[in-house]
């Protein structure tokens, strides 16, 4: 198929209102197979406007008598009003974006046909591998290896090709190990926290059944694990449904760990929110920032707003209660829910976060979304595929990554010293983890990234963001490095609505960003008069 | 505020507090109005508070004025008072026009009326615009306060229950409602030049609130740390709102006790979070400011109005705050203020629901495990410090190098040059040095704070879950039966 086949009026002339701030643009529209382009004319000083069609989620149209006015409601959450000359041919604009919008191919999807200027293909690809955490791992430890039983993804689908697990259990028996896990997600290393000594590792729920069957090579996995800490370590097993939720889960095959049969670890229930209801109070919770000309000054009481923030405190508090796990009492912590590609993820990245200083650095950040979320087998086509403005039934659509984004955001509000990113980074990859030029967060899971040749037919995200010319938006000016956890306080007083990605195109340009401009000037004055001097007191010795 | 002017004269008629206890003794009030007209409009006005200057506005020649509400009863009239009306609105070249706000709201304004006060009359009055902004009482202010700290104190609420209760508390909108009225004032001022007379009921709560807001929208100087004490000393403290008995410093009615100064302080907090660039002063000012109006430990807040503070001698007997907080003034600096900014002329707030935001540095000052572990607001000071420290020292060095140049005059070797300078490198770089290491101790005390002690961040209970007992092999037979079972 062609995308010239679902564009029926290629050009049009327009008018754009992009909210109540910005000046309305006025030119020739034009629709291509990937993108809508507003050109305002030669002889206009403004530049030519683009935007993605995968960004749209929404699409809205009204005809009058002799124009038709088109609005589109984004994925990032921003709304734009077009209106069109001509009733056909808004129509059928309308219409093209609408099919162009919602392509499943992901062959054909702009990644693929995306060549910026100064990033060559496949050059940040090899950032993060397994391999190379790996390496850190095992300067820290012995007691784990580098395996590559899911050389060619018949062990689980949703894992990377090598994964980290105890050196004393062997590729057969994590084979078997993973029968015994839904999806084939047997137990891996997700963090060794070097100070205690202790590990994080993730899974998906046993297939205990209502049978309670059992599986020697899970419980050896498991004991191994312990072992590898210290002799007579504990462990922890984290489960993120409610226990009833638990028991249910028996009657279509799932489950959790018998107490009898793995022993040293005990099973704490944190229920997270996920799928579909957290979808939901998603959605409520941008139509409650939608409607604030006629709402009330209570607004954030509405049950909408916070929902929201009884899941990003319930998160925080799992994450806490994880890291606290193996930092304070010294014992491993193992987190599954039920299929263990959403709030497990969330969990163990969050931990990782609070107590590992590096992955709160630019790269480290970088590496740990890389790691624990993208290769992890974070479904993002399916988790992704709609945002809040959607009107199509959701049925895989969560946002669970943007809720660990707002509890990131959460931390460094907290710790604003302790994050050598800033909010522009988690802006950037709420974006593009929705709809994006750049291939990192296509596909589900590295299995299907593979088949469609990602990695060697797109760019990465990462190439992307490290070059020089973005630093400034995405590096937080007051980075010093800690060395220490950080512990965020969870109480209600303490979290706040993430204002600058819920309201970010619906409140005016705050003087607050004026007020961070002044900051990057103080900082980087600092660092002027810092290398100014140097150089006056080592030209003086030379003379 | 440039008065006296042509408009606008000194009165002495409150010199002896002969006709209004509760003011002070200098009064400034229109040119033309008359000594008996301004006895006989206080004799219209509750507690003989009749209208006088609160701040003129030298560029737009508007004025904000204030009194307290008339006894006009259902019908009552008094020529003096509508006289000295006209005279403010004449006084006002530009705009002949004048606001009068009434703060309460509308039904409470009408009760007035029947105990012989109330509102004025638009008929009476020539030129004025008759306008409710419907602040509640002190009753309801302190009730709500009450409210909110309840939910506050309370551990282990649920996120519904906390927000339902600090919504239920109406904190938020009564914020919002004097913001509103503040603002409603600074646009009369700005845009259409009008003068504006303010009054609630004594003019001694709301009104305060109003005129001191409404100045510090209007005039960059109130936001400045001295500027913000003289606004402070002109619209409470000498205008006779009733700190001692707000505050509750003695054993007084209950009932009299509110946190209508509070209220005005978090205004103001408001406003430096929406402007972070305009105010001189930090949160920090505004929480000591707070701390004092309760200590009773400087004489500026005691007693209820000047009249009272002369009789009690407070000049002569207590301290004031105001040097105090000059001494420790480096605290109290906004490193990002940009004084000169054309932007902050005239501060124009949004009040949209969501920018109203619970202050939790100060109704949970004392529960350190609530807040941020670590300070932008130190780091950026230090660094601005140890900037200027070191573009000084760049300066010296560059001045030492053009004397050095300059000595010389047959303009001969550079090797001399090399040699004035040398001797002297060695003690600017230690000095250097010196102030580097002085600095860093800062910043490591502001990182050793984070190495916090969970047990601070309540979670204690995970404390507990981990410690419970550990099932030995005993218990494991004990699973194994429960799992057959």
């Amino acid at each position: 198929m062609e995308f010239s086949d679902l564009i029926r009026t290629g050009r049009a002339q327009a008018k754009l209102l992009r909210g109540p701030e910005a000046p309305p643009l006025r030119g020739t529209l034009c629709l291509t197979g990937h993108h809508l382009l507003l050109s305002p004319g030669p002889q206009a000083t403004s530049e030519l406007w683009l935007l993605l069609l995968r960004s749209v989620d929404s699409i809205e149209k009204r005809v009058a008598s002799d124009s038709g006015t088109i609005t589109l409601r984004c994925k990032d959450l921003r709304v734009l009003q077009l209106e069109i000359e001509g009733v056909e041919a808004s129509l059928d604009i309308a219409r093209s974006i609408e099919a162009l919008s919602s392509l499943e191919s992901v062959i054909t999807s702009f990644p693929f046909f995306y060549r910026p200027k100064g990033l060559r293909l496949g050059d940040a690809w090899h950032f993060h591998p397994p391999e190379r955490y790996y390496k850190r791992v095992a300067r820290e430890t012995n007691a784990w290896r580098l395996s590559e039983v899911n050389e060619d993804f018949s062990v689980c689908p949703s894992y990377p090709r090598a994964v980290i697990v105890p050196r004393s259990v062997d590729d057969g028996a994590l084979a078997r190990s993973a029968r015994f896990r839904q999806g084939g997600r047997f137990p891996v290393l997700s963090y060794h926290h070097a100070p205690s000594g202790t590990v994080l590792v993730r899974s998906s729920q046993p297939l205990t059944g209502p049978q309670k069957r059992r599986c020697a090579e899970d419980e050896e996995l498991l004991r191994a694990v312990l072992a590898g800490a210290r002799p007579g370590a504990r462990g922890f097993i984290v489960d993120t449904r409610s226990s009833q939720a638990a028991k249910q889960a028996r009657m279509t095959g799932g489950g959790t760990e018998a107490k009898a049969a793995y022993p040293g670890w005990k099973r704490l229930h944190r229920p997270l929110e996920r799928g579909q209801p957290l979808q939901e109070s998603f959605v409520r919770l941008v139509e409650a920032c939608g409607d604030l000309q006629q709402s009330t000054d209570s607004w954030l009481r509405r049950p909408e707003g916070c929902c929201w923030l009884a899941h990003v405190k319930e998160a925080l508090s799992a994450a806490c209660l994880a890291a606290q796990g193996m930092e304070r009492e010294g014992a491993c912590i193992l987190v599954h829910g039920a299929e263990g590609t959403d709030s497990t993820l969330l969990v163990t990245s969050l931990a990782q976060l609070i107590l590992d200083p590096l992955s709160r650095t630019m790269a480290g950040f970088q590496e740990l979304v890389e790691r624990e979320w993208i290769q992890a087998g974070h479904p993002f086509q399916l988790r992704c595929a709609h945002s809040a403005f959607s009107h199509a039934r959701p049925k895989h659509e969560a946002p669970t990554f943007l809720l660990f984004l707002d509890c990131v955001w959460q931390l460094g509000r907290q710790f604003p010293l302790s994050l050598e990113f800033g909010e522009g980074l988690l802006l950037a990859l709420f974006e593009h983890a929705y709809a994006s030029p750049f291939g990192t967060f296509l596909c589900n899971s590295e299995k299907e990234r593979c088949l469609c040749e990602v990695r060697t037919r797109t760019h990465s995200l990462w190439s992307g963001l490290n070059q020089p010319k973005e630093q400034r938006k995405l590096r937080n000016p007051l980075y010093a490095p800690n060395p220490l956890a950080i512990w965020p306080s969870v109480e209600l007083q303490s979290l706040r609505l993430w204002q600058g990605l819920f309201l970010r195109w619906i409140r005016p340009p705050e003087p607050s960003e004026v007020a961070w401009e002044k900051v990057w000037q103080i900082v980087t004055d600092k660092e002027k008069t810092k290398l100014s001097q140097p150089t006056v007191s080592a030209s003086e010795p030379q003379l | 505020m440039g008065v006296p002017n042509s408009n606008w004269q000194l009165s002495d008629a409150n010199r002896e507090y002969k006709i209004c206890e509760t003011y002070p003794r200098e009064l400034y009030v229109p040119r033309i109005a008359s000594k008996p007209i301004i006895v006989g409009s206080s004799k219209f006005r509750s507690k003989g508070r009749f209208p006088v200057l609160s701040y003129y506005h030298e560029h737009k020649e508007a004025a904000i004025c204030r009194c307290s509400q008339p006894l006009s009863g259902f019908s009552a009239r008094c020529l003096e008072d509508e006289h000295l009306l006209q005279a403010i609105s004449k006084a006002n070249p530009v705009n002949r026009y004048m606001y009068v706000m009434d703060t309460r709201p509308k039904l409470n304004a009408i009760a007035n009326r029947a105990a012989g006060k109330g509102y004025e009359n638009e008929d009476n009055y020539s030129n004025i615009r008759f306008q409710f902004v419907g602040i509640e009482n002190i009753h309801v202010m302190r009730s709500s306060l009450q409210k909110l700290l309840e939910v506050n104190g309370t551990k282990g609420l649920s996120v519904s229950d906390f927000y339902s209760g600090l919504e239920s508390s109406g904190w938020l909108r009564h914020i919002k409602a004097v913001m509103d009225a503040a603002i409603f004032l600074a646009k009369a001022i700005t845009v259409e030049s009008a003068s504006v007379l303010v009054h609630c009921s004594d003019g001694w709560d709301r009104t305060s609130q109003v005129c001191s807001l409404g100045s510090l929208l209007l005039d960059s100087y109130y936001r400045t740390i001295k500027g913000f004490m003289v606004l402070i000393e002109k619209d409470w403290i000498s205008f006779g709102h009733k700190f001692s008995e707000r505050c509750g410093h003695l054993d007084g009615d209950p009932k009299e006790v509110s946190p209508v100064f509070t209220q005005f302080l978090e205004c103001v907090w408001h406003l430096t979070e929406q402007f972070p660039q305009a105010f001189e002063f930090n949160e920090a000012f505004l929480l000591q400011i707070h701390e004092h109006i309760h200590s009773c430990q400087f004489g500026n807040f005691l007693g209820n109005c000047q009249k009272e503070r002369e009789e009690l001698k407070l000049k002569e007997k207590t301290y004031s705050l105001w040097p105090f907080l000059l001494d420790d003034q480096k605290k109290y600096l906004n490193p990002l203020y940009t004084s000169k900014s054309p932007k902050f002329t005239v501060l124009e707030p949004n009040t949209v629901s969501f920018n109203f935001k619970f202050w939790r540095n100060m109704y949970h000052q004392f529960d350190r495990t609530l807040h941020p572990r670590q300070s932008v607001f130190n780091i950026i000071t230090n660094m601005n410090e140890q900037n200027k420290q070191l573009e000084k020292d760049i300066k010296d060095l560059e001045s030492k190098i053009k004397q050095c140049k300059n000595k010389p005059t047959d303009g001969i070797l550079t090797k001399e040059l090399i040699h004035s300078v040398h001797p002297e490198s060695p003690t600017l770089k230690t000095s250097l040095c010196f102030k580097e290491q002085t600095l860093l101790p800062v910043n490591h005390a502001l990182r050793t704070i984070e190495g916090s002690n969970p047990a601070d961040n309540r979670y204690s209970e995970y404390a507990e879950e981990f410690s419970k007992s550990e099932p030995g092999v005993v218990s494991l037979e004990y699973g194994v039966a429960r799992m057959t079972c």
